[in-house]
């Protein structure tokens, strides 16, 4: 994570120490400075997410990495990166909740927590981890997309990915594809730093080159200032939704295996997709045509690319480290078209090949 | 030109954002009208400055001013602060808060930045109340006094913000009083040109929310209270306990150097560079 954080362009870090999560600040504690960065622990995870806010609009790249307990801190000022458009990545190594819950084994119980956590109407952008290979693309991935949409990104990962051992090729820099904000170029009293345009997102001014504006975490008119009128208000909101859902075929991502012809699929995300992965190919070798759905991305839920499928299926199931978060909105989409099972384990344990593939046997 | 009108010119947002927030004799325009003198006479560009500021009737106070401006959620000002002046050390970064916002909900961000000592200036506008939401108790609302929250009685002890910062490790320590209003203007300048974490406590009134419910009177009546009980640091050290009771000190409290926490980074780079070279 930290290698792709640094491949993104990635300059700031402010974190607080939490397990699963610590291994992330420390590598960036000695590697960040080495190329000219900043790493800062801070006192609490509030404090963090404050940090690599003002670092974004200073015109730095920022990052945390939190777990469960440090995430629920975190949601207010992430309200703010939203309606600021701060562009920032939060890594989010669940772990057993609520609460203190279980601090060193694995979980998917923040998925709800990272689409809805801050109050009020908002868009995010949440993508799931599922190897470590994965640690380094998605987070350039999310890097990226942060800085087009001018959003907080949040990288869900999990207990056992952050703990897995595993060789991987880094890439060399010029391999790995890298997005910059797009910043204003007309002269600055031309500079209107909230107005629409096609793509919805503003450029971004940063503080110091000259284009002196107000960002504020009340809802602001299109030169920033608070307003409280409807004309202003309505057009705003539905813009910073609307920068997300219309550009959906660019967030949306999955990885799938063997689903074109699949006649059960399996949808999962994290460090279970792995198990599933395992189970659908011994299934297929067993002469049960499954197929893997990987969600990468988790919010906004891909149901443009799920539909098909579930059109398609005699069956789906969902196996998840919770009680049924991500098989809720596979069923909220479903409206009826398939059979949707679900798949369960809260005990702190992974969900293993074997436990899906039993299941596939029997759908 | 007059020169206050040059000033208005210069720096507020004259065209877009008036009429400002604030009740008729409110401390906040004085203390907007001292800092924005103290910017001018350090000659930073208006570019270089980024005024910051948390959630309250302080917090208002950058939207009214052509800097960089951020005002941030409620008792986080310094942590974006904090990122802000890592990003690009070269921004003069300014930190506006209400006592209630600095000291209450901020009170952990507001030690730990004195004692990380960046080179930053935090103003705290001290009105002994939360104004905005219509005048509950907060952390410096002295003992006995009376609130929205506290209609018996206050029965929790004050904060007093300037020795808090003394203790918690900030360079510069500083007091003023929005009735000493040339006295301010020097004071912000001295903690702006400061190297390191500098705090201005600035005494100020909400007579719409305390001084009315507190039997203090109006705006005028308020500042002659600060007037009569603001004694000058020098002269407060050749009273005696008895005499100072009551009374609350103005001026410098402390001014001393120490390690800079981006200076320090530096270092701390090349320490970096020195073990794993300028690659990853």
């Amino acid at each position: 994570m930290v290698e792709g954080a640094l491949a993104a362009g990635c300059t700031f870090f402010a974190g607080y120490p939490i397990t699963p999560a610590t291994e992330i600040s420390e590598v960036m504690s000695v590697k960040l400075p080495a190329v000219g960065g900043t790493f800062i622990q801070m006192e609490d995870e509030i404090a963090s997410m404050g940090a690599i806010i003002g670092a974004s609009l200073a015109g730095a790249k920022s990052m945390t990495a939190t777990s469960g307990p440090g995430f629920s801190l975190m949601q207010e000022n992430l309200g703010f990166a939203c309606v600021a458009e701060v562009p920032c990545v939060v890594v989010n190594v669940m772990r057993g909740g609520p609460s203190t819950g279980l601090p060193t084994n694995v979980a998917q119980g923040d998925v709800m927590q990272a689409r809805w956590g801050t109050h009020g109407d908002h868009p995010i952008i949440v993508l799931a981890v599922s190897t470590t290979k994965d640690c380094f693309d998605i987070t350039v991935k999310a890097f990226n997309l942060a800085e087009k949409y001018r959003t907080p990104v949040i990288i869900l990962s999990d207990e056992v990915v952050a703990h897995t051992r595993e060789k991987v090729r880094i890439p060399h820099p010029e391999e790995v594809e890298v997005v910059d904000r797009i910043r204003p170029n007309m002269p600055p009293e031309w500079y209107i730093p909230y107005e629409d345009n096609s793509r919805g997102v503003p450029p971004m001014g940063i503080f110091g080159d000259g284009y002196r504006y107000h960002v504020t975490g009340l809802i602001h008119d299109i030169r920033g200032f608070p307003t409280q009128r409807a004309d202003e208000i309505v057009p705003f909101l539905t813009r910073i939704h609307r920068k997300i859902s219309q550009n959906f075929f660019d967030i949306l991502m999955v990885d799938t295996e063997e689903a074109d012809d699949a006649d059960v699929v399996v949808i999962a995300y994290g460090s279970v997709a792995r198990s599933a992965r395992r189970a659908v190919r011994e299934a297929r070798r067993r002469g049960v045509r499954a197929g893997l759905i990987q969600l990468i991305t988790l919010w906004p839920f891909p149901r443009q690319i799920l539909e098909p499928y579930l059109k398609r299926v005699r069956a789906v199931l969902v196996p998840e480290l919770n009680m049924g978060q991500i098989s809720r909105e596979v069923k909220r989409i479903n409206q009826g078209m398939t059979r949707i099972e679900t798949l369960n384990r809260i005990d702190g344990n992974l969900i293993t090949p074997d436990e899906i593939l039993v299941r596939l046997l029997k759908i | 030109m007059a020169e206050v009108t040059k000033l208005i010119h210069k720096y507020l947002r004259h065209d877009k954002k008036f009429p400002h927030v604030w009740c008729p004799g409110c401390g906040n325009g004085i203390l907007l009208g001292a800092l924005i003198r103290a910017i001018d006479r350090t000659g930073y560009e208006k570019d270089d400055i980024v005024l910051v500021s948390g959630i309250g009737c302080a917090g208002r106070l950058p939207v009214y001013v052509d800097f960089n401006t951020l005002h941030t959620t409620h008792g986080r000002a310094l942590t974006f602060a904090t990122g802000i002046k890592l990003a690009n050390p070269r921004l003069q970064v300014i930190v506006i808060m209400g006592d209630g916002d600095a000291t209450a909900i901020g009170g952990n961000h507001f030690i730990h930045a004195a004692r990380r000592n960046l080179n930053l200036t935090a103003i705290i506008v001290n009105n002994n109340i939360y104004g905005m939401t219509g005048g509950q108790y907060s952390p410096t609302t002295p003992y006995g006094a009376l609130a929205t929250t506290a209609i018996y009685k206050n029965i929790e002890h004050a904060f007093s913000i300037a020795e808090l910062a003394v203790t918690a490790g900030a360079s510069l320590v500083a007091r003023g009083t929005v009735y000493h209003a040339t006295m301010l203007d020097r004071l912000i300048e001295q903690a702006i040109r400061k190297r390191g974490f500098s705090v201005v406590e600035v005494i100020s009134h909400c007579h719409t929310q305390y001084g009315r419910r507190n039997k203090m009177g109006g705006a005028v009546d308020m500042l002659r209270w600060q007037k009569e009980n603001a004694v000058r640091v020098e002269k407060a050290a050749e009273m005696s306990p008895e005499e100072m009771a009551g009374k609350f000190t103005i001026g410098v409290l402390v001014d001393r150097d120490l390690p800079i926490y981006t200076e320090e980074y530096r270092k701390i780079r090349e320490a970096a560079r020195a073990r794993l070279g300028t690659g990853k």
